[in-house]
């Protein structure tokens, strides 16, 4: 490998965007792509060695289905052995400590543990006590790093083909990013990443759902959603999360959808070129319309896909670059 | 591709343009002459100068036999036996493996530009049985610089070269580097960077 020096992966986590460079980040983007052709292949078996014989336990504590899903694919893709441990039926209803749960499955030789937790920190804290390598799955408010990367990522491959440039990065690319920003790991991770990669940020959601720290972070904020995404390169709606309104932050959903969802008349504003994501379960019609969700301007889908990718880009790095605690 | 500051190193040219075109006329008569049946060929050249050297090999078999193998590209990358070790790191960026054709039944021939520790052909091989099951599995290199690990040998060689331990053996080709030439760079004390292959 002598025709460039690619910086080294060093970390033996990865709790979240904001420690992150930007050559880390790249590295990961970087990387990714040969993983998508692993998915991609037709006829081929869908799967490579680099993490033959490994455990990969995914531990989540909140509900998930396609974060949980494409890290168990990613996991099984690299040949990994994969374990799922939920809330439910982990003892942590008899009162276990999670260093107590966690030292017990790596007491079992895990390699990988990936997690999600409703309390911020949780990841640091493991990963701090415990071997393994840690890959935050999203921690409360605080980030859901895999998220950003696999937005970025997508962003990226979007913005190199419209251009038709290979090597274009997301400089001076305009991103919206549209709703509840107060309680979003996505958001937050994603301003973290996006501003890193040289991104223009614009934040647009009801005041009430606008972190009061959020003007420290480099980015643009407005009520105003014409305003947001008049020069958007990128639309990106975020989930209006209806378990975590019991407080009343807006007045009424029929009143955030009228100010904030993206659909076919409030969109007229924008670019023709801007391109709509989510990070999912859509809230159809509530937060982005249905007809837009659908369409021809939707990565959505792409997103999913390359979650996989990314996902398996990190482990790969987390336990074969030779970092061991 | 940057290929360092060649006067820090001693230089020998190994191969001229015209060795090199020879070599290849004669890996295409000898891949021609060992398979009667040419329509079953494919060629899978190995990332990154593997694939051009295939692509003029598949030329060269259409102008002798009339038949015009496919061609693809194989990676390898992600089957490297040193990744899983922390010895080696994957490279970001790198192209991936990419062809259109049916493998299951037909003859695929590897084809790399060097061999040495025999490992990069190690990882093909199972890249490629991920892929589905060829009828014979073929090699040729243009350059076998010695040093192997593994017990692998190219069925089609077109020059043997002598090479320290130490020694780099680079191969240019006018589709990748400008030029086609083959030198050996002797190692200076402070630069043990070991060949791939």
């Amino acid at each position: 490998m002598a025709d460039t020096a690619p910086i080294a992966w060093t970390r033996k986590d990865l709790i979240g965007i904001e420690p992150l460079s930007r050559p880390e980040i790249e590295l990961i983007l970087d990387t990714a792509p040969q993983f998508v052709a692993v998915s991609a292949r037709v006829s081929g078996i869908r799967k490579v060695p680099l993490l033959q014989g490994r455990l990969v336990v995914n531990w989540f504590y909140e509900p998930s289905t396609r974060t949980r899903t494409s890290f168990e694919l990613a996991a099984k893709r690299l040949s990994a052995d994969t374990l799922s441990i939920s809330a439910s039926t982990s003892s942590l209803v008899k009162g276990e400590s999670l260093h107590d749960t966690l030292a017990n499955i790596e007491a079992m030789r895990s390699d990988v543990i990936v997690i999600r937790h409703k309390y911020a920190g949780s990841a640091q804290i493991l990963a701090t006590r415990h071997e393994s390598h840690i890959i935050n799955a999203g921690d409360g408010r605080h980030e859901h790093p895999t998220q950003a990367l696999l937005d970025a990522l997508t962003m990226r491959d979007k913005i190199r083909e419209r251009r038709g440039d290979a090597t274009a990065s997301l400089d001076g690319v305009r991103v919206a990013i549209i709703g509840d920003i107060s309680h979003s790991r996505v958001a937050r991770s994603n301003v973290w990443c996006l501003t890193k990669l040289g991104a223009r940020v614009t934040l647009c959601g009801p005041s009430t759902l606008m972190p009061p720290e959020i003007g420290r972070m480099g980015v643009d904020v407005t009520t105003d959603l014409g305003e947001a995404i008049a020069d958007a390169d990128v639309i990106y709606a975020l989930r209006i999360q209806l378990e975590r309104q019991q407080r009343c932050l807006f007045p009424s959903l029929r009143e955030y959808i009228r100010m904030f969802r993206i659909d076919r008349e409030s969109i007229k504003v924008a670019p023709e070129h801007a391109f709509i994501m989510h990070p999912g379960p859509i809230n159809r019609d509530i937060e982005l319309s249905a007809e837009l969700a659908d369409g021809k301007r939707s990565v959505i889908l792409e997103q999913v896909t390359n979650g996989v990718a990314v996902r398996m880009a990190i482990m790969h790095l987390l336990v074969n670059s030779g970092v061991e605690n | 591709m940057n290929e360092h500051d060649p006067s820090a190193r001693e230089e020998t040219v190994v191969m001229t343009a015209e060795t090199m075109a020879e070599a290849c006329r004669r890996l295409a008569r000898e891949i021609a002459g060992a398979n009667t049946d040419m329509a079953s060929v494919v060629l899978l050249g190995i990332l990154r100068r593997g694939r051009p050297l295939a692509d003029r090999l598949a030329r060269l078999l259409a102008e002798m036999t009339g038949v015009a193998p496919p061609v693809g590209s194989l990676a390898t990358t992600l089957y490297r036996d040193d990744l899983r070790s922390g010895v080696g790191r994957l490279k970001p960026g790198v192209a991936e493996t990419y062809f259109e054709f049916p493998i299951n039944g037909a003859t695929v021939i590897l084809v790399d530009d060097v061999i040495a520790a025999g490992r990069t052909i190690r990882a093909a091989l199972d890249e490629l049985m991920d892929y589905g099951r060829p009828r014979r599995i073929q090699l040729a290199c243009l350059v076998d610089r010695g040093g192997r690990e593994l017990p692998i040998q190219p069925d089609y060689l077109g020059w043997p070269v002598s090479a320290g331990e130490n020694d780099r053996v680079v191969v240019r080709l006018a589709e990748t580097d400008g030029q086609d030439m083959v030198v050996i760079r002797r190692s200076l004390p402070e630069d043990g960077e070991a060949e791939e292959g």
